[in-house]
């Protein structure tokens, strides 16, 4: 049952159509979704904080329907209509709570000078440092002063002085002369963050944003700060004077830190990654996530990157890697260790090699402290997709003891290992030199070191995928930047293999091909779904085979365990 | 069809006949020319008076104190229609160089390929710190193409310095530095 189904709508009227808006959401948003490009411009209303009205920019003027105070009949227009008591002067529309019959005008001479003067007066002490300034070009200030400022400044006196490039935690860095106040940062890490360190001191001009005497904006979503900063105030310490914002091409991704799976946007030029951030995405994680989340891109060029396709330590082509691989694989005695990490497609073939080869196939968990907000218990992007997939029917163990057995036993003697290090899971190196390995991942360690037959595999910003995250929802990621020379998509390889264990030829495959096929064979994925269609916000997928198993994650900001247990049961009755 | 029309020719006199009045009339021109002054530079050792508003080679200049100007925008570089220019735009470092440390941003590197330049000045006009000039170098040779690509030291030695009117960064430490009324 969705809360938009008891929502009771009125009809409001803006610049003169009626719309049909949800009752109580305010001017700002019903505006929006009048659409038409149509927009009140706003500087500290955010849709996902309280609202401040102290920005004064989204004014617009507003009427009600006029009602005789003594009888409370309807007063009527010449015409007939409803006479409209206008306000006399403009309000914020951030505060203003739609209701039957409220008439909004958005457009008029009025409106246009409060945001003309509004605009004038922040402009007052505003440095003029858009050429070094990192907000540039997704500017806020910058896009409403050309929009409705006067284009020249009348303001012939000094202009205030604040301190600048103050360090406000380790990825923040603050200039105070560009603040404009609007204490979006404020709110956000007193509502959101829960931590709340910020606030403004002085008054009048002079007010002034800071951190509290002796604390620092230093806890793990202190990013979104700059995100929601409508000004250069609050910037990346990291992204600092690294590239201008207009250069960079937006790609939509899925964090990969924890199965929250926050939608993410990843920016980058000419293959080179230089920031990621948050996808708004109601249903998973609002307009949030993580720093840490953040600096995962700088993985990519990590000097241990796997680059080769390698048997016994000599380059090869792909294909001959394949060939090996199959060889191998066929001779029976296989064990797959699995990886959460791994995309639902390349876990499909995995799931297809392992039925093919007789393999059993094992995962490892990586667990780590939640923060009750995006980052959850479970540190891996896709668990569910493993469920999903058939790869395993129970939740992983945290070592792998049991193929370590196996291993002494003989019962083993090859090993798929794809992206974990054997050596730190309880498979000692002597006992790893008993069984063969194959081992596929994106950078090497010490398993990589002693394999076999290495495949190096794609990151999550090379290559096009989905994961399925801890609300069993599947979201689709694509490539933004390509993948070190040479290297394919990891179920390009894969197919090759799985092929081959089932003496079929190799297909030239794409990722919807592979979909076509998972969508026949799986259950949960309804079989019209393909990949490119996916949309935006993902699709959530029937969880009821999977209610019993006891998932780590606790209750965090989207996900709450219990209730989305009793939310599939009740499902499942109906 | 056009029909083409056939002029008639007056017959040549006896005396121009003999050529004689063509050979000293084109004297005439040949030895009164040679007593007027040269028209004519001898480039490459005479090199031409440029205009002050003359596109040249794009340079990048210093201000008077021999600072750097240019705080990596990247404005240029947007603009450029045959993308021409390349940077990679970096901090000041504070601790090295506390004098230019409320300028924050300076180029870290900056490239313009000349094979790609078009001399159309937009970069100039685009230039919000007034760094970048078309001055008046007009030709340009290497052996290859890397030496065609003028690197950062290159363009400021192009460039040199030029007056600066508004010293904006000056007024902006000063005001730094005298701080708010209140």
């Amino acid at each position: 049952m969705k809360i938009e189904s008891i929502v009771e709508n009125v009809t409001i009227n803006i610049d003169g159509q009626d719309v049909e808006v949800p009752k109580g959401i305010n001017i700002i948003e019903a505006v929006k979704m009048v659409g038409k490009g149509k927009e009140v411009p706003h500087y500290c209303y955010h849709p996902k904080l309280s609202i401040a009205g102290n920005c004064r920019m989204c004014m617009v003027e507003m009427g009600m329907p006029m009602r005789d105070r003594a009888t409370g009949e309807a007063v009527l227009e010449e015409d007939g209509t409803q006479k409209i008591a206008w306000m006399p002067k403009p309000t914020i529309g951030c505060a203003t709570n739609a209701s039957q019959g409220m008439h909004i005008i958005t457009g008029s001479e009025m409106v246009k000078e409060s945001r003309n003067g509004v605009t004038e007066f922040l402009l007052i002490n505003h440095p003029l440092d858009c050429p070094i300034c990192d907000q540039a070009g997704e500017c806020r200030l910058q896009e409403f002063s050309a929009e409705h400022g006067r284009g020249y400044s009348r303001f012939i006196e000094d202009k205030n002085v604040k301190p600048k490039r103050s360090r406000l935690g380790p990825n923040v860095t603050l200039d105070d002369e560009r603040c404009i106040l609007c204490s979006r940062c404020v709110r956000f890490s007193k509502e959101v963050a829960n931590d709340d360190v910020l606030g403004f001191v002085d008054r009048g001009t002079y007010s002034t944003l800071t951190c509290f005497p002796g604390k620092e904006l230093s806890h793990n979503y202190s990013l979104n700060t700059v995100d929601i900063c409508p000004v250069g105030a609050l910037t990346s310490t990291d992204f600092r004077f690294k590239m201008r914002v207009w250069f960079l091409k937006r790609t939509h991704s899925i964090c990969t830190e924890s199965s929250v799976g926050a939608n993410t946007e990843i920016w980058s030029r000419e293959g080179k990654i230089y920031r990621i951030t948050p996808r708004r995405n109601d249903e998973v994680n609002d307009t949030w996530m993580t720093d840490t989340g953040r600096a995962l891109y700088k993985e990519i060029e990590s000097e241990d990157r796997l680059m080769h396709y390698s048997i016994e330590g000599v380059h090869k082509a792909s294909d001959e890697v394949a060939v090996a691989a199959t060889e191998l694989l066929k001779s029976g005695k296989v064990a797959i260790v699995g990886s959460a990490h791994s995309s639902v497609e390349e876990q499909f073939f995995y799931k297809a090699i392992a039925e093919r080869s007789g393999a059993k196939v094992s995962l490892v968990s990586h667990h780590g402290d939640g923060d009750g907000l995006l980052q959850s218990e479970d540190r891996t992007p896709n668990l569910r997709g493993a469920l999903v997939t058939g790869l395993i029917s129970e939740l992983p163990s945290e070592n792998l003891e049991v193929l370590a057995r196996d291993i002494n036993s003989g019962a083993v003697k090859t090993i798929l290992a794809v992206n974990e290090d054997l050596t730190e899971l309880g498979i000692s190196k002597d006992v790893l030199a008993k069984a063969k390995v194959i081992y596929v991942g994106s950078h090497a360690n010490r398993t990589s070191e002693v394999a076999n037959i290495v495949l190096p595999s794609l990151m999550v910003f090379e290559k096009d995928g989905s994961f399925i995250n801890q609300s069993f929802r599947i979201q689709g990621f694509k490539a933004a930047i390509p993948g070190p020379r040479g290297v394919q998509s990891d179920f390009m390889v894969l197919e090759k293999i799985a092929a081959a264990l089932a003496g079929e030829k190799a297909t030239a495959i794409t990722i919807d091909s592979v979909w076509e096929r998972m969508t026949a064979t799986i259950d949960q994925l309804s079989d019209s779904l393909r990949w490119h269609s996916l949309p935006e916000e993902g699709v959530a997928l029937d969880a009821t085979a999977f209610l019993n198993l006891g998932f780590v994650e606790t209750k965090n900001l989207k996900y709450d365990p219990v209730a989305f247990k009793e939310a599939h049961a009740a499902l499942a009755e109906v | 069809m056009a029909k083409t029309k056939v002029l008639e020719r007056k017959p040549l006199t006896p005396m121009e006949k003999t050529f004689l009045p063509q050979i000293v009339s084109g004297l005439k021109t040949t030895f009164g020319t040679m007593m007027q002054k040269d028209v004519t530079l001898q480039y490459p050792e005479e090199r031409p008076n440029i205009p002050d508003n003359y596109r040249g080679v794009p340079t990048l200049v210093k201000d008077p104190n021999g600072r750097e100007k240019c705080v990596s925008c990247q404005l240029c570089e947007f603009v450029c229609p045959p993308k021409a220019i390349r940077m990679t735009p970096g901090g000041i470092d504070a601790e090295a160089d506390p004098e230019r440390a409320h300028v924050e941003k300076a180029p870290k590197e900056f490239d313009i390929n000349m094979l790609r330049c078009i001399y159309c000045g937009l970069c100039q006009e685009v230039c919000p710190e007034e760094a970048i000039f078309l001055q008046d170098v007009f030709s340009l040779s290497g052996y290859s193409r890397e030496e065609m690509i003028n690197n950062k030291e290159k363009l400021y030695e192009l460039g040199g310095t030029l007056p600066d009117q508004h010293s904006k960064w000056d007024k902006k430490k000063a005001a730094e530095q005298s701080g708010n009324a209140h």
